[in-house]
């Protein structure tokens, strides 16, 4: 995996760690005046999953498996039939 | 002398909406090209927005905006914490290192249920049989829950309406509820047959593009109804200050354990063991379709959810009542109490259906795949039909689980709606299933067999003390069911995992060559 793939990773370790706020359970401040924290830090840990996700499929995608997948040129290779 | 009939204007919106699906039914029946593939797995092409949209409106049921809602009303704030973010992270998650994977291997092996996929990497008949019956009695009950959704929510916006039709209900007390209201059974014939009326000539295809449709309907009337709610309260800002002021408990989290909402998380991994989900994975044109899946799904998520729970603690800040004790009604009492437009609460019902309906009818193509797939062409041997009879034999039992269902809906079990989240754990206890399944060479037929039956088991027991005994005793059920003040489904998945791993441990590895056949080599990454 490349630097930029384990940091992309790493953006989704942090997602979850961080959603894990036992630390903030009774802070009742408000975000933008009208966002309880509770509410406003977890859209925030939304944010930073969708920009994870982001980095990942952008340095971490696995460039091969269309190839893979079609080798069996989507008529099956009996697997299933096999099975039946 | 009888009262004048209701205005009737929010129905008139709502047969709108349903009158565009039936448009879209005939729009897509054109795009339908005739071959089984196609019905099934809409030909394996369906690009990035179509399956972002369909996978997100299958995934997001009525809960994403009256559930919400209601559980913001009852938990406060810290509700998007625990069943929001959470999936946020997991479904993006469970995409990128399962939906791909099983898409790819969908592909290859020409899969179109989830079923041959288990069946063909375990090289079992009898792990399919096992695992046939499991699967749909877990969706039937979220089936029940959508139709039974639907015409609550139409009973409660029609009352008075029809007072010459329908007379209501008669309490034992003499009182008459719903007077003039349109009943479920209605109802539920009514989204009955307008799903099966799209889905019926374009199978998964139709699904895709009708879920597409509900998306944004049920994403802009939540917008709507938080913008014009946020205004008629003096602003956002002071509809929180009253929250604050009044029901403090909804601002912080003093009503959510610390132990159940870390252990929460685990309900998410159901979106892995779907099988309606499954198979809106094949129907992708290739795995890079996935990345705006995996990457706006948590966007989405926020989209729909945020408002809705601010609108949940705004009804506990103006000490708004739960219409019947039903905290599911807040949505639309606080629609109805402020704004009181009749076009506004058509939309917000169209909205509600929207979702509704977006995950019924991936449903129902499931189960009818699953059972022409999965049972006849099994026993009959798939030779036996041409591509032709098999499309008519999806068709048959498309229109005959549509038709149980409803049935089903006219005498539905009592508690019905708190099944939701047990149906949600047992998904997501098969998630150490799918996830070996793709990843680890070693899992054998008797691990799979062993973590099945593990989950049947604990979840029967978990279900029985938590819902089933309760329910038998009259005792009145409030909050999750908890073990130990977690979530009920760590134990089973646990314990699910332990056998999965244990029993293949010790039983016969299956043979390498077999193996490599669904394992997808590590390619070149970035």
């Amino acid at each position: 995996m490349t630097s930029a793939g384990k940091f992309a990773w790493g953006l989704v370790v942090l997602a979850a760690i961080l959603h894990t706020d036992l630390w903030a359970w009774d802070d009742d401040s408000l975000v933008f005046g009208f966002m309880p924290m509770a509410l406003a830090y977890h859209a925030g840990v939304s944010l930073l999953a969708a920009g994870a996700w982001l980095a990942v499929v952008k340095f971490d995608w696995p460039e091969g498996i269309e190839q893979w997948a079609s080798e069996g040129d989507g008529a099956g290779d009996g697997d299933g039939k096999g099975t039946r | 002398m009888p009262a004048n009939p209701a205005d009737t204007t929010p129905l008139v919106v709502v047969a709108l909406y349903l009158g565009s699906l039936i448009g879209l039914g005939l729009f897509t029946r054109t795009l339908f090209r005739g071959t089984s593939k196609d019905y099934f797995v809409a030909g394996r092409s369906i690009g990035p927005v179509l399956l972002l949209m369909s996978v997100f409106g299958t995934t997001m049921t009525a809960f994403a905006l009256v559930g919400s809602t209601g559980k913001a009303y009852e938990l406060g704030a810290g509700v998007y914490g625990l069943m929001a973010s959470s999936s946020a992270i997991i479904h993006s998650l469970v995409f990128f290192i399962i939906g791909i994977k099983l898409w790819a291997i969908g592909k290859r092996h020409d899969f179109m249920t989830q079923i041959q996929f288990f069946r063909a990497r375990f090289q079992s008949v009898a792990l399919g049989y096992l695992l046939f019956p499991i699967l749909v009695l877990l969706v039937i009950p979220y089936l029940l829950i959508g139709i039974l959704g639907a015409g609550a929510v139409v009973r409660g916006i029609t009352v008075g309406m029809f007072p010459d039709t329908f007379a209501g209900i008669t309490t034992p007390t003499g009182a008459t509820l719903f007077a003039g209201a349109v009943p479920p059974w209605v109802t539920g014939l009514v989204i009955c047959s307008v799903v099966l009326f799209y889905i019926f000539t374009g199978g998964l295809r139709a699904a895709a593009w009708a879920n597409a449709f509900q998306t944004v309907v049920f994403m802009v009337t939540g917008l709507i109804a938080f913008t014009l709610i946020a205004d008629k309260l003096g602003g956002a800002a002071a509809a929180t200050q009253l929250v604050l002021d009044n029901a403090h408990d909804h601002v912080v989290r003093a009503k959510i354990g610390k132990l159940q909402f870390l252990t929460y998380a685990f309900v998410p991994l159901s979106v892995g063991m779907f099988p309606h989900l499954f198979q809106h994975w094949l129907t992708a044109k290739d795995a890079k379709t996935f990345r705006l899946t995996a990457v706006a799904h948590p966007l989405f998520i926020m989209i729909v959810w945020v408002p809705c729970i601010l609108i949940g603690i705004w009804a506990v800040g103006i000490g708004l009542k739960a219409p019947g004790g039903n905290s599911n009604a807040v949505l639309a009492a606080m629609v109805g109490t402020l704004l009181d437009n009749p076009y506004l609460t058509g939309l917000l019902t169209a909205g509600i259906l929207a979702a509704i309906m977006s995950s019924l009818d991936s449903q129902f193509v499931c189960l009818g795949t699953m059972f022409t797939q999965d049972i006849v062409l099994q026993v009959a041997g798939e030779d036996r039909f041409t591509d032709r009879q098999k499309i008519l034999l999806g068709r048959g039992f498309i229109v005959a689980i549509v038709a149980l269902t409803y049935v089903l809906s006219l005498f539905p079990p009592p508690k019905i709606f708190d099944l939701a989240v047990w149906c949600f754990s047992g998904f997501a206890s098969l998630f150490p299933l799918v996830f070996a399944a793709v990843y680890w060479r070693r899992v054998t037929k008797a691990g799979a067999f062993a973590s099945v039956l593990v989950m049947v088991v604990s979840w029967s027991y978990y279900f029985y003390i938590g819902l089933i005994e309760p329910t038998l005793s009259g005792e009145k059920i409030v909050g999750d069911f908890l073990v130990m003040g977690m979530m009920p489904v760590t134990v089973i998945f646990a314990a699910s995992a332990a056998a999965l791993v244990g029993v293949s441990l010790v039983t016969t590895p299956p043979p390498a060559e077999h193996v490599e056949r669904f394992m997808i080599p590590k390619t070149d990454r970035g």
